[in-house]
C-alpha cells in the first residue's frame, strides 16, 4: 500500500471537471460532498447543479432517481473515492435498474479529503471501476493520464449507460470554491431551472 | 383470512396511483410482498430494488427533483439503516412518504428483531418523521392516504408503521 502516490497522479481534479462540464447543454449534475462538490462550483454554479453538502454515500442514488423522472437529460454524477465506497451497494443497484441516461465520474484521489486526507481502501487495494463493472455497469473505464481522458468524457456525457468512470487525480490542496449553501434554495432553484416548479 | 386483510396491498397501490407516486424503492419484506408485486407490474410505477434502505432516500430526493413523487417501502430494520440519510428530506424539504411493515412486537419469535423494532417509532419522531400506526388492515390505505397529502403538501415527512399482528408473526422452527 502505498498512500503517498495518489500526490505524483498526473491528472488535476479541477482540470478535468472543468473539461467535463464544458458547453454542458441541458446536463444535469449531482455533485458529491466534498471536494467535488467544490469543483463543480469552480467550474461555474449552475441551477441544475445539486451539490450534496451531506448525505454520504448517497450522490449516485440522487443521481438513478433524477435519471429515472427525466430519461431524455443527460444525469452526471461527479463524485469522490470515499463518497463512493460509502454507497458501494447502489452501483448494484443502479445496475439493475439500468438507466441509459445516467453516468457516474469519481474523481479519485486516494483520500477523504476533507477530514485530513487520511487514505481511502482505493489506496490499498479497492479498484472501483473494478466494482462497477462486477456489479453489471455495462460501460465502465479508469483514467490515469491525459491518455484516454477525451474519450471517457466523451462516455459520461454521451454513451448509452449506466456510465461509470475513475479518474485517478492528484491528491492535492485547492482553494475551497463553495455552492451556495442553503439546502432548499439548492432543491428549488434545481426544480425551478429544470421543470419552473418550485413547490 | 378476512377480505381486509387479503386486499389492503390493492388498495394501498391505489392511494399511491392517486397520489401521483411513480418512483418505489423498497427493501423486501414478505408483509409487503404483495404491494411490491404491484408496483413492479403497474404501468406508471418504477419499483427499485435496493441493497440497503437509506438507498431510497437519495432515490426519492432525486425522484422529486426531477419532477416525480415516490414512496418507499421497508420492514422496521430498515429506518435504523435511514437515519444519516435522512439528512436530506430534513435540510432540503424534500416529501417523504414511508410504509414499514413492524418487526419486534408482541409475538416476535426472533428477539434479534426487538432493539430496532422497539424504537422505530421513536427513532422516526427524532428524525421529523410523522408516524402514524396502523393496527387493523383495513385501516392501512387511509393512513397512506393521509401520509401522502402530508408528505407532497408539505413538503414533509410521513410514515405509516403497519403492525406486526396485521402481516402475521414469522415463526422459526427447526
Amino acid at each position: 500500500m502505498d498512500v503517498t502516490r495518489s500526490e505524483n497522479f498526473a491528472l488535476h481534479r479541477r482540470d478535468v471537471v472543468a473539461a467535463l462540464l464544458a458547453d454542458r447543454g441541458e446536463m444535469l449534475v449531482v455533485a458529491g460532498l466534498g471536494a467535488p462538490a467544490w469543483d463543480v462550483a469552480a467550474a461555474g454554479d449552475a441551477a441544475l447543479d445539486f451539490p450534496l453538502w451531506a448525505a454520504m454515500g448517497g450522490a449516485a442514488m440522487v443521481g438513478l432517481g433524477l435519471a429515472l423522472a427525466q430519461p431524455d437529460r443527460r444525469v452526471l454524477v461527479v463524485t469522490g473515492d470515499g463518497e463512493m465506497l460509502m454507497g458501494l451497494g447502489s452501483l448494484a443497484t443502479i445496475a439493475a435498474r439500468a438507466p441509459t441516461n445516467l453516468a457516474i465520474c469519481v474523481l479519485d484521489n486516494e483520500r477523504y479529503g476533507e477530514t485530513g486526507m487520511q487514505a481511502t481502501h482505493t489506496a490499498a487495494a479497492t479498484d472501483l471501476t473494478a466494482v462497477a463493472a462486477a456489479c453489471g455497469v455495462p460501460v465502465t473505464a479508469t483514467v490515469r493520464d491525459g491518455t484516454g481522458l477525451g474519450a471517457a468524457i466523451a462516455q459520461l456525457r454521451g454513451a448509452a449507460g449506466p456510465v461509470f468512470v475513475t479518474i485517478k487525480v492528484r491528491a492535492e490542496d485547492l482553494a475551497l470554491v463553495l455552492p451556495p449553501r442553503d439546502p432548499i434554495h439548492l432543491k428549488d432553484r434545481f426544480r425551478d431551472a429544470l421543470s419552473g416548479d418550485t413547490a | 383470512m378476512t377480505e381486509a386483510e387479503q386486499s389492503w396491498p390493492e388498495a394501498v397501490y391505489r392511494e399511491l396511483l392517486r397520489a401521483d407516486v411513480r418512483q418505489v424503492g423498497y427493501v423486501p419484506d414478505s408483509g409487503i410482498s404483495r404491494l411490491i408485486e404491484l408496483c413492479h407490474a403497474g404501468a406508471t410505477t418504477t419499483a427499485v430494488s435496493l441493497t440497503t434502505e437509506e438507498e431510497g432516500i437519495a432515490l426519492l430526493a432525486g425522484a422529486w427533483l426531477g419532477g416525480q413523487r415516490g414512496a418507499l417501502l421497508m420492514q422496521s430494520s430498515g429506518i435504523g439503516n435511514c437515519i444519516n440519510m435522512l439528512t436530506l428530506t430534513r435540510a432540503c424539504r424534500f416529501p417523504l412518504l414511508m410504509i414499514v411493515t413492524m418487526r419486534g412486537q408482541p409475538g416476535e419469535t426472533n428477539p434479534w428483531q426487538l432493539p430496532m423494532g422497539g424504537i422505530t417509532a421513536d427513532v422516526l419522531g427524532l428524525a421529523e418523521v410523522s408516524v402514524r400506526e396502523a393496527a387493523t388492515a383495513d385501516s392501512i390505505a387511509g393512513y397512506v392516504a393521509e401520509a401522502a397529502r402530508a408528505a407532497f403538501d408539505g413538503p414533509a415527512a410521513a410514515a405509516v408503521l403497519i403492525a406486526q399482528s396485521v402481516i402475521g408473526v414469522k415463526v422459526f422452527e427447526d
